[in-house]
C-alpha cells in the first residue's frame, strides 16, 4: 500500500503593527527564532515599513520565512485561501485590537496578542475576544516582553 | 482584492478608534448593517472588533477602514450596486 504519509509542519502568522513601537521588531525576530526552534513555520505580514525593517535586518534570512502583505494575508485568510495553526498578533494601538479581532474571527488558529507600548493596561481592557494576552510595558526595551512571552512560551503551546 | 486608493472616497472620521466609528454610524445612520470580520465591502475584508456597522444612505456606504499606523478611518463611498447587494444581505439575514 502507497500513499503520502508526509506531515505538514505546524504554521505561525504573526501579524505585525505600526513599527513605531522599537521593542517590535525585535520580538518579532525572537519569536520566529523560537518558533522555528519548536519546528514551526513562521510567516510575517505587515505593512511595507514593518516588514522591511525585518528584511533589511536579516539579509541572510536566518530568521525569516515568508513574508507578505498585510492586507493580502487577511484577504486570503478571510477567502478560506489559507489558515495557520498559530497566529500572534502586535498590537500597541486601537488599530492592532482591530486586527486581532478580525483574526480571531476569520481564523481557525489558537490567537495569542502581544500587547506593548505606553497603554498597555487600556489596550488589553479592550480585549474581549478569546485569546492569549501577552502584555508588558515595553518601548524601547524589549526585554519585558520577552520575559512576558517566555512565561507563556507559545512555541510550546 | 479591492484597493481604497483607486475609489472616490470622503474621509467623515479619521485618527478615531474603532469603537467611536462604530458608535458614529448608528448615530447618524438610520440605515445601516452589521456584518463580521472579512466580510468583504467593495472587495476589501473589513477590520475591526465584531460586530461592524456599515452605514447606508441612499447610494452611498459608510464603513471604517483601518490601517496599522494611522488607525480607523470612517469612508463614504457611493456605488449604487454595493448599496444594492448590502440591502440585499441585510434582508436575508
Amino acid at each position: 500500500m502507497s500513499g503520502d504519509t508526509s506531515v505538514q509542519p505546524a504554521t505561525a502568522l504573526l501579524v505585525l503593527g505600526c513599527p513605531q513601537v522599537p521593542v517590535q521588531t525585535s520580538i518579532a525576530l525572537y519569536l520566529i527564532s523560537r518558533l522555528k526552534r519548536a519546528g514551526i513555520v513562521p510567516v510575517v505580514a505587515g505593512n511595507k515599513a514593518a516588514n522591511m525593517l525585518l528584511v533589511i535586518a536579516d539579509p541572510d534570512r536566518h530568521y525569516l520565512g515568508e513574508v507578505m502583505d498585510l492586507d493580502r494575508a487577511i484577504a486570503q485568510i478571510s477567502e478560506k485561501k489559507r489558515d495557520f495553526d498559530r497566529c500572534f498578533v502586535f498590537i500597541h494601538n486601537d488599530a492592532g485590537i482591530s486586527y486581532a479581532a478580525t483574526m480571531g474571527a476569520i481564523s481557525h488558529g489558537k490567537l495569542f496578542t502581544l500587547v506593548y507600548g505606553e497603554h498597555v493596561e487600556d489596550l488589553v481592557s479592550q480585549i474581549e475576544f478569546p485569546c492569549t494576552t501577552i502584555a508588558a510595558k515595553a518601548v524601547h526595551n524589549p526585554l519585558p516582553l520577552k520575559k512576558a512571552l517566555d512565561e507563556v512560551a507559545p512555541w510550546a503551546a | 482584492m479591492g484597493c481604497v486608493e483607486s475609489m472616490n472616497y470622503e474621509i467623515l472620521m479619521r485618527d478615531g478608534s474603532f469603537k467611536e466609528c462604530r458608535a458614529y454610524i448608528k448615530e447618524h445612520f438610520t440605515e445601516y448593517i452589521e456584518v463580521q470580520p472579512g466580510f468583504k465591502i467593495l472587495d476589501i475584508p473589513v477590520i475591526g472588533i465584531p460586530p461592524i456597522a456599515i452605514g447606508l444612505d441612499r447610494d452611498f456606504i459608510i464603513f471604517p477602514y483601518t490601517k496599522p499606523c494611522h488607525g480607523t478611518f470612517l469612508l463614504r463611498v457611493e456605488d449604487t450596486a454595493e448599496a444594492a447587494r448590502l440591502r440585499a444581505v441585510k434582508k436575508s439575514t
